[in-house]
This record gives C-alpha cells, sequence and structure tokens, in this order.
C-alpha cells in the first residue's frame, strides 16, 4: 500500500506519524498540503493529529473545509483508505466521512495518558494484526474526544459493527458507549482519538500500535 | 501633547538620574517615543542594571559550549553535528494576573527564544511555585497555570516533558512561572541576531501589532500592590496556532540563504528586537511604522514600538532573496512587511506618517544603559540544626509526607500536558529524574530537567544555589546521562533592599561554585526581579534548567524496580534534618541550616554513579532530594509497582535526612556494586531488596501496602480539583 500524509496549518503529530508509517511500509510517505486540490496516486490517505486552524472553531470544522479533503471525499468514494487521528478524526467527522462529532472531554481538561483500546473486529484491513477482542496500549492526548452522536446512529454503528477501537480500562473522555474508534460502512475509513503512531518503538515505551501499520503496509 | 519631563519620565519607570542620562546622550528633550524606547531598554527586565555586575560571575565557557549568554538561547554542541539550543524564561508577574494567558505566553516567549536561532523545540519544561494551597487565590492560578501551558505547548505540537512544583505561603502574591524549552539545530546552521548590510530590508513577520502588552516589561520591574488587578491590560494574549505556523515558517525559511538576522518581538517588542539587532550589528537602521501590520487602526508610533503582541519576528534579509522569503511566509498565511532598512548611522530612526518620531543614537543606549552595584547585606549563617525531638512512627511519617503538597504525585499535572507529541519522549514525566527525548534518526537523546530548593536558598543563599546546580546535576547523572550545561532563571524579590541583593549576590557564588566543579556552565537565563507583594518577598528562588547528553538512549535509566533487585544507597549519609521536608510537615518546624554540598563528593558519586548505569550494572536509579531516602524508596516502588523489603537500620534522619550527593540504585549484584565503590572510595551500603509483592516493609517489620501508600501519593491534587 502507498501512503500520503495530509498537512493542514496546525497538525502537530505529522512528524510521529511520517516515522511510523516508514518504519512499518519500507517507504517515505508523501505529504500533501491542504490548498493542493488532488491527490497523488496512493491507496491510504492519513489524516494525522494535532490542532488544525488552532481548533479555534470546532475541532476540524476549519480544516474540514480545506482544498484537499473534496479530493479525500472522492478517494473515499472510490473506496479508498482513509485513516484519520484524533484532529484527524474530527476532521472526518466534519467532513461528513464519519458519523458523530467529538465533544469537549467530559471532565473539561485536556487528557494526556496511556489508555487501553479493545479492538472489537480483525476482519478489517487496519485491525488485521490483532486478535478480536484484544487490547493494546496507545497514548491519548486531546481535550475534545468525546465521541457522541444521536441514539439512532449508535444504534446503527453497533449493529452494523462499524465500532473500531472501545477504552477497556476507563472512559475518561465521556465518550457514548466507550467508543475510541469507528469504521465508516465499508470499512475503509478509520477513525480514532488515541495514538497508535505513538507507540512502534521498544525504546518509547512498546510496539503496541505498530499492528496497525503493518497491518496497512501488507494490505 | 503630553509634556515630556522628569516626572513623566519617573512614571515610565525611570528615576531622576537616568533623565537626566537620557538628556545627556539625545542633547535634548526627547519626543513621548524616544522616552518609551529608553524607559523600556533600561527597565529591569530589559537592562538587567541590578543583576549584571552578579552574573558575570557566573562560569560560561566549556568545550562544547557554542553560544553562551547574551544570545537569544544558549547553544551547546551534543555530538553528530548537532547542537541543543536553551533557555528558561519567567512569566511570573503576568502569570498572576492573569494565570491563564501569562502562563501561555511565557511558553510561547521561550518557544520563540529558541526557534529563532535556528532550532526545531523538542520539549518544554517548567518550573512553578505557588502560594498557600490553602488559599482559593492559589487553587485558581494552578488551575489557570497548568491550563495556560497545557493550552499553548499541546497546540504548538511541543512534548511538556518535565517541571516542577512547589508551594509556599511566600509565593502567595506572586506565584513563579518559568518556561522552558530545548531545541535542536544542526551546528552549522544556527542563527544569530546581529545585523549587517548597509540597505537590507528590515521584514516582520507573523502576527499583526495590536494594543496589548504596552510597558509589560515595565510592570514586570515594579513590586505587586492593590492595584496589579488594573494592569491586567498589560498581559498579552497568546495565539499558538500562530506560533505553531511561525514555528514552520521560519524553519522553512532557515533552509534557504535568505536570513542575514533574526530576532523574535518579546519583552518591549518592536522597540527591543530592532535596537539589539542594530547594536549588536554595529549599524544603524530606519523603521517606517505606516507598513507595520496592525490589528487596530490609529496606533501611535509610541503604541507600536512598545506593544508586545504575541508570535512576531524580526528578519533582516538579504534583499534578492525578499520575494522568495515572502512566498514561504505567505504560504503559512502569516504577514510579511518590509517596514524599515539597515542604515550605517550607527541609530535607530522611527518615521510614522512623514514625521520622525524617535532618532536615538544606538551605542549609548546600550553602552550608558545604568548599571548598579546595589548595596548587599548578606544573610546570616543560620545555626546548624541540634537533635530534634520526633516520636511519629516511620510508616505515619512516610504516609503523611509523601501525601503533603510538595511530595505528592504531579500526575494531575503532567496528564494535562501532551508528553508524547513528537514521537521521541523516551521517559516521561515521573518514570526517571530527568526526562530523556531522543534526537530524531539517532540513538543519542538529550537528559532534561528543572529544580531548585527555594527553602535552602532562604536559609543560606550560598548553599542553596550551590544545591540547586548540584540537584539538576544529579538528576541527569541519575538517567545516565552526562550533564553538559544549564540555563538559569533567577526569582528575586527587590533588589533595592540590601538583603535581597545579599541573597542573589551569595546565589550566584554558589551556583558559580557548583557549575566550576562540575563542568556545567551556564549558557543562557533570565533574570526576575521585584518579586514582592505589598513589600513581602518570595522565597529567593534561582531556578536552574539542566541539559545533558546520553550517547546511547537504549542505556537510560528510570526509577521504577523490579522484583529480583537489590538496593543500594551510595554516598554519605549523616542524618541531615535542617530545612528538610520532614522538619517542616512532621515537627512543624523550618530552621537550621539547609544540607550543605560537598561538591567532591557530588562529583565523585556522580561520575561512579553515571560509569555504573552505562556498564548495565543498573536497572534503574533515583537520586534523593525532598524528603530524603525514603521518600525515594517508596517513589521507585510505586513507579515499578514492585515490593521492597527494607534492612537496614536507621532513625528518621538516616531515612528522612535530605544529604546532598546520594542516589537509590537497584542493581542484580549488590556485592558487585558495593566492591566498585569501595575500589572508587565511595560510601555504599546495601538497604533492601525488591521482591515480587504488593508491599513496603520498613526495617522495623510494620509493611505499609502500596495501595495504601498510592492512595496517599496521587490523592492530594485530584481532590483539591474534585
Amino acid at each position: 500500500m502507498k501512503a500520503a500524509i495530509l498537512h493542514f496549518p496546525g497538525i502537530n503529530r505529522e512528524r510521529d506519524m511520517i516515522i511510523a508509517v516508514r518504519q512499518s511500509f519500507g517507504a517515505e510517505p508523501q505529504i500533501v498540503w491542504h490548498k493542493e486540490t488532488e491527490l497523488p496516486a496512493v491507496d491510504l490517505v492519513i489524516l494525522p493529529g494535532g490542532f488544525s486552524f488552532g481548533d479555534y472553531l470546532r475541532c476540524g470544522a476549519m480544516a474540514a473545509q480545506s482544498p484537499i479533503m473534496q479530493a479525500v471525499k472522492r478517494h473515499a468514494e472510490r473506496g479508498g483508505y482513509v485513516l484519520g487521528v484524533c484532529n484527524g478524526f474530527q476532521i472526518l467527522t466534519e467532513a461528513g466521512l464519519l458519523p458523530g462529532a467529538l465533544l469537549r472531554n467530559a471532565g473539561l481538561r485536556f487528557l494526556s495518558m496511556d489508555t487501553l483500546l479493545r479492538v472489537e473486529r480483525n476482519d478489517t484491513v487496519f485491525t488485521k494484526g490483532w486478535a478480536k477482542g484484544a487490547t493494546f496500549r496507545a497514548p491519548m492526548a486531546h481535550g475534545d474526544g468525546n465521541y457522541t452522536a444521536d441514539v439512532a446512529t449508535l444504534d446503527r454503528l453497533e449493529g452494523e459493527n462499524l465500532v473500531a477501537f472501545r477504552y477497556a480500562d476507563g472512559n475518561r473522555n465521556g465518550s457514548a458507549r466507550d467508543i475510541a474508534g469507528i469504521f465508516s460502512s465499508n470499512l475503509r475509513v478509520l477513525g480514532l482519538m488515541p495514538h497508535p503512531e505513538n507507540l512502534v518503538d521498544p525504546l518509547l515505551g512498546g510496539t503496541d500500535g505498530k499492528p496497525l501499520f503493518d497491518a496497512l503496509a501488507a494490505a | 501633547m503630553t509634556q515630556v519631563n522628569a516626572d513623566l519620565a519617573k512614571s515610565f519607570g525611570l528615576n531622576a538620574e537616568e533623565w537626566g542620562k537620557v538628556l545627556e546622550i539625545m542633547g535634548r528633550e526627547p519626543t513621548f517615543t524616544e522616552l518609551g524606547i529608553f524607559s523600556v531598554m533600561w527597565s529591569e527586565h530589559c537592562s538587567y542594571k541590578s543583576s549584571r555586575v552578579w552574573l558575570k560571575e557566573l562560569p560560561t565557557k566549556a568545550p562544547w559550549v557554542i553560544h553562551g549568554p547574551g544570545e537569544n538561547a544558549g547553544v551547546i554542541d551534543i555530538g553528530e553535528g548537532l547542537a541543543a539550543v536553551f533557555k528558561m524564561e519567567s512569566h511570573n508577574h503576568p502569570s498572576f494576573i492573569e494565570p491563564y494567558q501569562g502562563a501561555a505566553t511565557g511558553v510561547g516567549g521561550i518557544l520563540r527564544d529558541v526557534f529563532t536561532m535556528g532550532a526545531r523545540p523538542i520539549a518544554n519544561l517548567n518550573a512553578l511555585r505557588f502560594g498557600d494551597p490553602k488559599l482559593p487565590v492559589t487553587k485558581r492560578v494552578v488551575d489557570g497555570v497548568v491550563r495556560g501551558i497545557g493550552g499553548y505547548g499541546n497546540c504548538v505540537g511541543v512534548p511538556t516533558v518535565g517541571g516542577e512544583v512547589n508551594f509556599h505561603p511566600a509565593y502567595n502574591g506572586n506565584p513563579l512561572v518559568n518556561a522552558m524549552t530545548v531545541g535542536i539545530a544542526r551546528t552549522d546552521k544556527i542563527f544569530l541576531s546581529a545585523a549587517a548590510g548597509v540597505g537590507n530590508p528590515v521584514v516582520y513577520v507573523g502576527s499583526k501589532t495590536g494594543r496589548d502588552g504596552i510597558h509589560g516589561a515595565t510592570m514586570a520591574s515594579t513590586e505587586f500592590d492593590a492595584s496589579s488587578e488594573e494592569k491586567r491590560p498589560t498581559v498579552q494574549v497568546g495565539d499558538p496556532f500562530t506560533e505553531k505556523l511561525l514555528i514552520e515558517a521560519c524553519l522553512e525559511l532557515m533552509q534557504t540563504d535568505a536570513i542575514v538576522a533574526i530576532q523574535d518581538m518579546g519583552a518591549a517588542g518592536l522597540t527591543s528586537s530592532s535596537v539589539e539587532m542594530a547594536g549588536k550589528g554595529g549599524v544603524g537602521i530606519e523603521l517606517v511604522l505606516d507598513d507595520v501590520p496592525q490589528r487596530e487602526t490609529g496606533m501611535s508610533a509610541y503604541e507600536m514600538m512598545l506593544s508586545e503582541s504575541q508570535e512576531r519576528m524580526l528578519l533582516v534579509l538579504k534583499p534578492e532573496r525578499s520575494e522568495m522569503a515572502r512566498a514561504i511566509i505567505e504560504k503559512w498565511d502569516l504577514d510579511y512587511a518590509i517596514i524599515g532598512h539597515i542604515t550605517d548611522s550607527g541609530r535607530i530612526v522611527v518615521k510614522h506618517k512623514g514625521a520622525i518620531e524617535a532618532d536615538i543614537p544606538l551605542a549609548p543606549l546600550s553602552d550608558a544603559a545604568p548599571l548598579y552595584r546595589r548595596p548587599t547585606a548578606e544573610t546570616p549563617k543560620p545555626a546548624k540544626l541540634g537533635p530534634v525531638e520526633g516520636s511519629t512512627p516511620l510508616d505515619q511519617a512516610l504516609l503523611k509526607l509523601i501525601a503533603c503538597p510538595d511530595l505528592c504525585s504531579r500526575r494531575w499535572i503532567y496528564d494535562q500536558y501532551d508528553s508524547t507529541v513528537g514521537g521521541q519522549t523516551v521517559k516521561r514525566p515521573a518514570q526517571a529524574d530527568a526526562a530523556i527525548v531522543r534526537l530524531e534518526g539517532t540513538n543519542r537523546a538529550l537528559a532534561i530537567t528543572t529544580d531548585v530548593t527555594p527553602r535552602y536558598v532562604v536559609a543560606d543563599p550560598e548553599e542553596g544555589g550551590k544545591q540547586a546546580v548540584a540537584e539538576t546535576w544529579r538528576n541527569i547523572t541519575a538517567t545516565g546521562a552526562l550533564p553538559l550545561a544549564i540555563t538559569d532563571n533567577m526569582n528575586f524579590g527587590n533588589p533595592e533592599k540590601p538583603e535581597i541583593m545579599g541573597q542573589f549576590a551569595s546565589a550566584i557564588k554558589g551556583m558559580a561554585a557548583a557549575c566550576e566543579a562540575l563542568d556545567y556552565p551556564v549558557v543562557s537565563g533570565n533574570v526576575s526581579l521585584y518579586n514582592e507583594t505589598e513589600g513581602r518577598p518570595i522565597l529567593p528562588t534561582p531556578a536552574i534548567g539542566g541539559v545533558g547528553v546520553i550517547n546511547d538512549v537504549s542505556k537510560a535509566v528510570g526509577y521504577a524496580i523490579a522484583p529480583g533487585q537489590e538496593l543500594v544507597l551510595v554516598g554519605q549519609t549523616h542524618g541531615e534534618l535542617g530545612c528538610s521536608l520532614y522538619l517542616r510537615e512532621i515537627l512543624g518546624r523550618e530552621d537550621g541550616a539547609p544540607p550543605p554540598v560537598d561538591l567532591d563528593a557530588e562529583r565523585r558519586n556522580g561520575d561512579f554513579v553515571r560509569a555504573q548505569i552505562l556498564a548495565g550494572h543498573v536497572a534503574a536509579c533515583h537520586d534523593i532530594a525532598d524528603g530524603g531516602l525514603l521518600i525515594a524508596v517508596a517513589e521507585m516502588a510505586l513507579a515499578g509497582d514492585t515490593g521492597v523489603e527494607l534492612a537496614a537500620a536507621g532513625d528518621a534522619a538516616f531515612w528522612f535526612g535530605e544529604d546532598q550527593a546520594r542516589y537509590v540504585v537497584a542493581v542484580r549484584d549488590a556485592a558487585a556494586l558495593l566492591k566498585a565503590a569501595a575500589a572508587a572510595g565511595i560510601p555504599a551500603q546495601r538497604i533492601g531488596h525488591t521482591v515480587n509483592s504488593d508491599k513496603l516493609t520498613l526495617p522495623n517489620g510494620v509493611a505499609i501496602s502500596l495501595a495504601q501508600l498510592r492512595d496517599a501519593h496521587e490523592g492530594f491534587f485530584p481532590r483539591w480539583f474534585a
């Protein structure tokens, strides 16, 4: 698989994502500036974390209007893969590529610590590196990670088995039904709040996040 | 038009003698704008007029020092063609008036000092002092400062990896917020601020200029009183998103050959950046303020020259590269404006609306800046503490101490700071005595820490100054890294009081001795004076930020222990309880002399411990500081979630004394370590071993469950903010 990483002004985990992708893919991801209107020929588009446009409006709302997002929507409609982490997840919900929204954390404070995620299904390109029901550690670092959607949407996500990950060691940010990450209906778009890209090196505390990138690289 | 005279000068913070000098330099009465420029350039904050004579005493040189004090930040060689660029700076006064923005802009300001030199910021730290936690105002300030540091640092995407927090009533009306940034640059790509090249364009980059923060530098040079709340408009507002754009834009521009000189607009904004750049380069500068990007209408020359609007940089560019530079800056949606040019006049000339608003010779503005050797009164040496009465059982004392505000877990704080962004944080907060951040693409890492023990400094400024430097050196050593250099942030009271100036002079003397003995020079720093409210000074607080390097990061250790290890105490224990937390928290006393710092022992013991770590003999290491040996052991047990059985005999002074130059090391083979220590002439003794249990068992057989210990340790902040 070939990957591109989108660069919106104010994102700040693009370097972390480059490191994780480079390590598993054995190749440099392409970096695409948000004002571009076309994507390069890639299979996977990654929206990394950070504070696009300072998150001064709703998180991700400004970036969702960036020129490149039209191309991302076309890519998704063609069945292309899209991964959004943290701010990237927020952008995907604001762009309508994933349902629901991310609200301020329930405690109204930024949360930075490791959390445990449970893998809800492992028959997807993103999650096939884990066993179903397995748990893995991932750092989280967000002020707005409180996943919400109306009851019908939540029921649909559960009914169609589109919940990717749930918090397994306590729901610190107040997310509905402990949801940490969700898939699109065609399982080609994944958004999640915690940062698998920050645990891909034993020296930095572990490789819990590596199966995501290894699986994508092999797909 | 306001009359410019001695009275106005006084209200701007210039005394009669300084006003006389202004008249002498100008040969006429200055304009309003000129007076504004003199008053900020000669403020304590910008001129260091009370501290300069003492700062000269600090050692600043070593073979690895590339740029010492005098640049925007210090620069040291860390190998592989890389340099660490770092500095710590205070934002105390604004943080009391408006805690969130005060702290946030403190982080923003220190970041700019570092990336202006061509370095990508890789770590933020801080050193915070707050008043009595029982006061509601303290809670409000703590909350605002922590949110402000997180709000800014998290957004710009620089990990906040370490820091320290103390509480004391002396900071009730005057908290301290000291922020440190460390960045990485190539040693052959360091950018300096000295302007050059007559005719070269002077370029303004970043946010637009508003009326915020006018005279902030002057505010930071006076004491607080009841009217300080009225100064809220002088506090600037931070915009971390623009800062992030500014970082990326500047670093991108620095990849080209466009930049001749660059400096951030910090305290005293456009005035200090233009005066310093032209002054350092020995050239002149002409500014046309009509071209300055402005956020508000109708701003006067005075307001533009003194505005402290944030997220702004001043550059001198090669003229033939200015359009390319514009394209890079505008790609990042930042303002770019040519607002003047370099001249050979040796003067700063400021034009606005066709009139000359200021025309000042640069050399006397800096050379004739006031310099005071203020009277000093030495703090009398405190009497050594005699024997103390104490009947509190060891386990009770431990549980009380580890729960107190100065020793309890800081998790509630660091959980609000993004410590992992950047993907290089090897040791996060509360994992090791210093934060460890790897240099991307190498096996090398920096070990970074901040420290000072103000209660020692107030009792004995010289020993306290020594101790602050030595403790940061020890923090870095305890990870296996080699300490290389420090930045200092000198927070003191009113320098016009001899006893305060005496504290300052003595602290410098102690710091200088420690820097000398430990080959650990000062490469940057900041002085914050007038930290007093209603005449009551803070504890003298020379906060030290230390930086070290470890060539193979896989050898770095933290302080989490695991089953199957033996615990060895390295260093001599006399049982120094003077000024200790045991004395204060258990016996309700704050007297006695602080633990003496034996710099030879410090060096010897530290070099020994580091060598043992790098040889792979040490599984975990913790330096012994606040609270003494038993606190260190308890923290190791909690970090590793591993039980301990202690065997050494000792009284309260043994377990809670704060003797310096000591470490607890966890090893597989205590006998081997003791043998090596004996051979090196280092005092060492086995004090116990780890066990696969959930208990800390004291030598008297009393066991404390780790759960109980953890509850005590973790309880304070969550309860306070529940």
